[in-house]
This record gives C-alpha cells, structure tokens and sequence, in this order.
C-alpha cells in the first residue's frame, strides 16, 4: 500500500494551491499538494509522484532524461562491446575453421 | 505511463544485467533491498533472473505492514469492534492474520471496517458520519506519515473531533542499523529506500557509510532503476569508494522535502520504544502523536489490551524480515502458510517477501530454467518443452566468449 | 583474461546453465505445486467478504461446502449452465443457469442492475452453446425503496431482453425490513435448449490450442468502482461493459469455427476463468502481458489503486479457447461484430505444469497468475 506513481498535475482547485487534481491514463483524481513547496513547487503540466492522496514531490523532467540517456548508454555500450566480440570470434572461426571448434570443444 | 515505462526498458535490462555479470566476477556479493516496494518490483519483473548467480539480493524489513506484531493488530482489531467505531486502514492490513482473524473476519463478526486509500477518505468518512468515531489504523515509514499528518493538521484547523489516528508510522534508520549489528548477515551494501528519501533526503544513510563502510545507492522503483543501483554499488566498491548516492534524482532531492519534515516534527514525536516483529523492541523507531493532538491519539482515548503476542511458532516472518531466510526456507511457505491462508505478515502484504515470491517468483524461477533449456520460443506455433526440461538450444546457443581484460 | 558465460539476454541463462537453482528450493516449489492439486477445505467459521469476489475464497466454498453437500453428477461439473437431457430426446438438452445481482450502485455509467441480470444470464447459457429461451427475474426489496427507482430498473431489463431477443416470462417478489437488503437484489434463472452432444466442453481443450479474449479488460469493475464514490477518482470514458455475447457465440459456432470451451469473464477477472480453466481440463494456459487488451483508463485506475486488470471484474466479455487452426479465422470474426471489435489472441493452451497460469511479461520473464485472492473490489456486480 505504499506505492506512489507519477501523474500528470492538471490543475490546481484552490488559490492557496493545497489541492490539485492529477491524471493518469485519462483517470483524474483529486489529490493533496501542500507538500509541493521549494524545489517541488509545480506547475499545472509537470508531473507529481503520487502517495495515499498526496503529492510528495515534483517529477524532474531534465533528471529523468539524464538518468535515462545514462542508462541508455550503458545499455548500448554493452551490447556494441558483445556485438564486437561476437563478430569478431565468427571471424575468427570462419578463418581457422573446424580445428578451432574441436579445440575449444564447441558444438559444431 | 510517462516516467514508469521508459524506466521498464527490457532491453536496457537485459544489457545492464550482463554487464553487472561481467564487473561483479570473482567473488559473491549481497545487496541488501531495505524498501518492500523494491521487493515488489524485483519479484513482479524477475530481476534476479537478470543478474548472475554470483549477485544476490537480500530483502529486508521495509514491509510496513509486516513489521507489525500480532498483539498490535489484536489492539487495532479491539479498537474496530467498540461500539461506535468505524475502522479504516489500508487495503492490504485486511487479511493479516491476529491472534483470533483478520479484521475481515472481525468485519464479518459485526465490526464496521473499511478499506481506505488515503487518510483523507478516513477525514471525509468522519465528516459524513458525526455522530460515529472514525478510527484510522495508520502505517508506513517517512513516505506516508506525512500524509497522516497533515490529515490531522486539517481535522484540527476544521475542528473535526471525532477522527482518531491509531498510529504505527515507524522509521527506517533504526531497522537498518539493526540489521548492520546483527551477526547473521554480512551485507555488501544497500539499495535504500526512493520513497522514504523524498522525504527524508539522503543525508540520514550516512550513518552507513561512515560508521559500518558499506556504500547506499538511493534507488527509485522500475526495473532499470534497481539494476543501475546494484551496478552503482558494485562499482562503488571496485573503485574503494563508500559513499551515498542518489539514482532517484527525479524525483530525490539529496535534502528532502522540507516542509514534509515540518508536518512530520509539527504531529509526530518518537516513540521511547516499539516492538518490530523478526527484530523485537527496537528504541526511537516508531511515532507517536504529541500532546497537541492527544485528542486524536486513538491509543489514549480507547482502552486497548496491548497484549504482546508471540507468532505462531511455525511463523518466521521475523527470520525473513531481517533477510536471513529466503521465503521459500521458511518451513511454512507454500503450504501451511499461502496468500489464502496466511500465517504471518509476510505472505498478506503485497510488499511482503514471501507474498512477492509466491505470487511473482514461483514460477520464473523453475520453468524459467527449462524455457531456456528447451529452445524457449514463445510464438503461437513453435515447438516447446515436452515437460521433462527436454529439448532443443536453437536460438539462444550459449557458448564461452572470452571477455576483454579490463 | 576471463571466460564466462555470457549472453545479453536473460540471466536465467546464465543461472540455468550453471544449473544453479538450488534443489532445496526446487524442491518447495514442486511441494506447493502438489498441495495445490489437492481439494481446498472450507476453514473459516463465517462468511467474509472474499467469499463473493469470485477468487479463490468464493470458489472453495462452491466446492467445499455447496458442491459437497449437493453432489450429483450435473453439478459436480460447475459448469457455467446444466444441462439436463429431456426425457426421450436424444439430440437436445435443456440448459437452465441461475444467477444473482447484488452491485452497488444499482446505476453506473454504461449500464444499470437490470441489464448486468439480463445480459450475464443470457451469457451464462451462450457460453455453452446454448439458446436461450427465457429468463426468470425474482426481486428482494428493501422496505423503503423508490418506486420510481424499481420502475428504471425493470423498464431497463425490459429494453435489454428486448435487444437480446429474450423475455421474462416469469418471476416473484418479496419485500423485506429497511436495513435487510440494500436496497434491490435480482435473482435470475435462464432457460435454453443445447444440441447434444455439446460442441464446447471442458473435455476438447487440448494442449496447442489458442486462448482468445473478446475485448479489453476490467472496464466493469472499474467503472462500478469509481461509481461507488469510495476514491476520489474520476474517469469520463469509462463504462461498464455489459453486454450479450449470444450473438457473438452463435456467429461463432454457425462459421463452423472449432471452438473448443467458452466462459464470460465476470467476477474475478480473466485471471479466474483461465485459472479454472486450467484447474478443470488439466492443461496450464500461458498468457503474453503485451498482448492483453486494456482501456487507458483502466490501467490508470489499475495503476492509482495498485490492482492488477487481470482480476476485475467484466460483464461483457467472452474467453474462448479455439483450435490453433482456427484461431486467426476466430479473432477475424469477432473484429466484425461490436461486441468483438477488441478481440485479441491472448495466449495459448500448454500441457503442463497442470492447472497453471502463467504470464510472460513484456520484460521478458514470466510469473505465475494465480486465482484472485482477498477482495480488491467489493460488490462490483
């Protein structure tokens, strides 16, 4: 039960910004966002992680993209670097040939 | 869903999982994940599968509702069936066992209980109903006390009097350090808790680091979030270094939420003491309502036994809090002890341990084996397993590729 | 330089070479798969609210307490109709279900008490390849109940019959005490005549054959839900999906498409049905996470609420289990008709592990999916 998700904050429902109301998927849902002062001050667009009713803090675009593009790259770096040996170790059978698979006791 | 999928990226998970398999070699690591949600997540999409057999991730005691004894239920179920009262908690406390049913049973024995999803729908439940005491049975960490705060900061500035708060918020420094005295386990590191950190920040896990050297990594709750932090733990430690860090950064600031800590010190005040179940009486680990709002404490206002209760001797919830058995060691699981017939805590929240294997991991891990062993395509059409783990390696030929020294 | 064992792709890979899934927990696994063959006994001392989810709860007290104590061999087949063979006639059987409507509240978006009791009678006799003939309406009134509100309800039963081309031919009424009942139950019996032998039974699923779901998934429950007030959500699109699914059987069955078993997914989700599917034929039934059909809304009140779509409740959507052969042909069919235009091969029929479910997720791993346990939902038909 304590799962708290990402939701888009549509607006604001009172001048004094103590309620809002986020959307997810089309599902709108009224929520508490007293807690958005600060560094998590929001404006209606940017998107809020959602607790029990409550809006704990703001989603920051520009860190989730450079955690992503960090990821991103990891990922890809890897899969070139397994690509490339791959590749490589193909070559390198195709030259030797069947001496080679018997050597290292590969299946043919 | 924006900031969940992209975050749930097989691809980058699969590729992540390899290279943790080819930095962690040569020695056996444990990870310790604090935070049931990441025991949730790391069950629901099989990341153990995608880390090597060397990389073993531990689960530990952040399952609110599975550090809650037995006695203390009993209390909350004593409060339910006064006359009067209606009890609200959270969905998942419903079906956990106390020393005589569940508050589901007290429910079908008369007691007026409620499924809530927010202690406002317990604020709105008391508006509707003056002439009722509307008792809400509050849990969770630092992530949802605030919550609980505020709510009774509202029903006192709207003179609302007859909204009470059973309170069992706990905290997650106390636990931890716990776990870190504890001769059973020896930890690599921690996987610390994203939700608890927006609001607490990541200062509070110093104490690891400076105090037992094991390196924290702040994770958030997708997939590829879990993964960069046990890759950024790894690393850590490859490279000597022990510090805390945040991968949470969208949504964690390294300071917290301010105001979230001023509702929280405005409510609350820490308890002397409190009982956790697997790690008993634990000091400063839990809160309590201050005198300001002792007209709220459901505690002081209705009697209650507080009864200690000991688990059923077949339970060892307590064994796999603390990480030292898996879910499927505990001599129960799976067959006394199932999410129908629960025994203890662990197997009733969705973020408890065994609950998360039971439902999640049971099946990945066996047929996951021989769906690899047996060609492993899932298309409609295509040969599969004939039951006995036999078959062909057609597609996925895994032969030795020598690595490149690094 | 190192050599290990390595492939960007799942590390299960690298685990199951290795053969490293230790026997002691292999061994777990292998218990809890035996004791879940075995018959459930009914332990509680009173009824609780899981009893009527339509999980697991609700099906151990069918079978350990009402089919027990009312075994006979019809019964004992808890199929979604009976069918009883007519005294001297061969070729026909008369199909008779019976139902009960207790949602709350009585109107939602998209439907009303009335059209749920019609619509899930008819389709509890379609499922089997039955017609039906007629329906039987019995009413259990609470003291105190508008009058105005009673008269919607029957005029909506009426338009559904209707459109569904059936009647109420018969039916009671009893009226008791304010507090008694929530304001109107509906207790419904259907009526319909089946060729025999019957062209859909449990017995034909064989393992190769192809699950196929009718629509997307979990808009019933959904909508009831956020009807009920309870959470503080809204969602303008959504709307309950009943509807009656004997124009989609018969079109299916008259094409000479080989369907093999067919059950309406109501209480408890997909996730039941395919779960006592799996338990009554004795095969395990593999379903793929990205091919499931869900409304948007549904996932974002899945997601808000932390419930899984596999497990709310429908009133409008048929699981059919078709010869591979036919598959492709089926969905075609469906995609046709309105009731139909969402349908999606879902999964697949395997021989074993015996009476599992299994998901295979979108992150490539798979995970066991159980009947549903405990109560998410309250009375949400």
């Amino acid at each position: 039960m304590c799962l708290a998700i990402p939701a888009r904050l549509v607006e604001y429902v009172d001048e004094d910004r103590m309620y809002g109301k986020v959307e997810l998927g089309g599902v709108q849902r009224r929520i508490n966002t007293s807690l958005l002062v600060g560094e998590d001050a929001t404006e209606p667009g940017e998107y809020v992680l959602v607790h029990v009713g409550f809006a704990l803090s703001r989603v920051s675009e520009i860190e989730a993209a450079e955690t992503l593009r960090i990821l991103e790259a990891m990922g890809a770096a890897y899969t070139d670097e397994v690509e490339q040996i791959r590749e490589w170790q193909s070559a390198e059978e195709e030259l030797v040939g069947a001496d080679s698979r018997e050597r290292d006791g590969m299946p043919a | 869903m924006k900031f969940a999928d992209e975050f749930r990226d097989a691809d980058i998970a699969r590729a992540l999982g390899a290279r943790i398999a080819a930095e962690s070699g040569g020695r056996h690591w444990k990870i310790m994940e604090v935070c049931g949600g990441h025991t949730h997540t790391i069950f629901k999409y099989g990341i153990e599968d995608l880390l090597p057999s060397n990389v073993e991730l531990v689960h530990g005691p952040g399952c609110p509702v599975c550090v809650i004894p037995m006695g203390r239920l009993d209390d909350g179920i004593a409060v339910a069936h006064q006359p009067g009262v209606i009890f609200t908690c959270f969905g998942d406390l419903m079906r956990v066992p106390g020393s005589e049913g569940s508050l589901l049973d007290a429910r079908a024995a008369g007691a007026d209980v409620r499924m809530v999803y927010s202690p406002l729908d317990a604020l709105k439940i008391a508006q509707q109903n003056p002439d009722k005491r509307v008792v809400f049975y509050a849990i969770g960490f630092e992530t949802t006390a605030p919550s609980t705060a505020l709510t009774l900061m509202r029903a006192k500035a709207e003179g609302i009097r007859n909204l009470f708060v059973f309170c069992n918020h706990v905290t997650i420094i106390p636990p931890m350090k716990a776990i870190l005295d504890s001769p059973d386990l020896q930890l690599d590191g921690f996987l610390g808790p994203g939700h608890v950190s927006t609001v607490v920040g990541i200062r509070p896990f110093e104490f690891v680091t400076n105090t037992y050297r094991k390196p924290v990594v702040v994770v958030g709750f997708e997939p590829l979030d879990i993964l960069q932090g046990v890759h950024m733990i790894i690393e850590q430690i490859r490279e000597g270094r022990c510090e805390v860090e945040n991968q949470y950064r969208r949504v964690v600031h390294d300071d917290g939420n301010p105001r979230a800590l001023e509702v929280l010190a405005r409510v609350f005040q820490l308890r002397s003491h409190f009982e956790w179940r697997g790690l008993g009486f634990i000091s400063q680990s839990a809160l309590e309502l201050r005198d300001e709002f002792a007209a709220y404490d459901a505690e002081k206002v209705f009697s209650v036994p507080g009864v200690r209760v000991a688990d059923p001797k077949a339970c060892q919830c307590g064994e796999v809090l603390k990480g030292v058995l898996k879910p499927w060691e505990c001599k129960v699981f799976g067959t006394a002890c199932t999410p129908e017939t629960p025994i203890g805590t662990c197997m009733v929240s969705s973020e408890g341990a065994c609950a998360a294997y039971y439902n999640f991991g049971r099946y990945s891990r066996a047929r996951e084996r021989e769906r690899v062993l047996a060609s492993g395509e899932r298309a409609v059409g295509n040969g599969h397993a004939d039951g006995n783990g036999n078959g062909t390696i057609a597609e996925h030929e895994v032969r030795p590729i020598p690595v490149r020294a690094r | 330089m190192t050599e290990i064992v390595v492939e960007p792709g799942s590390g299960a890979a690298i685990k199951a070479a290795s053969g490293s899934i230790a026997d002691p927990e292999q061994r777990v696994l292998e218990r809890i798969a035996e004791i879940r063959k075995r018959k459930p006994l009914l332990r509680e001392d009173a009824i609780t609210m899981s009893h009527g989810a339509g999980g697991r709860a609700s099906h151990t007290l069918v079978t350990a307490l009402f089919g027990d104590i009312l075994s006979n061999p019809v019964l004992d087949q808890l199929g979604d109709q009976a069918v009883l063979s007519l005294p001297g006639v061969d070729h026909m059987g008369l199909a008779v279900t019976t139902d009960s409507f207790v949602v709350s509240p009585l109107f939602f978006p998209g439907g009303d008490i009335g059209e749920l009791a019609v619509n899930g009678t008819i389709n509890d006799l379609a499922v089997g390849g039955a017609t039906p003939l007629g329906i039987s309406a019995a009413f259990i009134l609470e003291e105190g109940l508008d009058v105005a509100t009673l008269r919607r309800v029957v005029e909506s039963m009426r338009r559904a019959a209707d459109r569904a081309g059936v009647s109420v031919v018969t039916g009671d009424t009893k009226v008791v005490p304010r507090g008694k009942a929530d304001q109107l139950f509906i207790t419904t019996t259907g009526v319909g005549v089946v060729a025999l032998p019957q062209r859909v039974a449990i017995e034909r699923i064989v393992p190769g054959d192809v699950v196929v779901l009718s629509g997307a998934m979990g808009d019933h429950g959904s909508t009831v839900m956020l009807a009920r007030g309870d959470v503080d959500l809204e969602a303008d699109t959504l709307r309950s999906d009943t509807m009656p699914l004997h124009g989609l059987t018969t079109a299916l069955l008259d094409d000479g498409i080989d369907v093999h078993f067919m059950r309406d997914a109501t209480r408890g989700g997909v996730a039941t049905v395919l779960n006592e599917i799996a338990q009554s034929a004795g095969v395990a039934v593999a379903i793929d996470e990205t091919s499931l059909p869900v409304h948007d809304a549904v996932r974002g009140v899945a997601e808000i609420l932390g419930i899984d779509p596999l497990y709310i409740a429908n009133e409008g959507k048929l699981v059919a289990i078709i010869a591979r052969e036919d598959a492709g042909r089926a969905v075609e069919l469906m995609r046709s008709r309105p009731e139909g235009a969402e349908a999606a091969v879902i999964g697949e029929v395997m021989a074993d592990p015996e009476g599992m479910v299994f998901l295979r997720t979108g992150f490539g791993g798979t995970r066991v999916v159980d009947m549903l346990v405990g109560d998410p939902l309250p009375r949400i038909c």
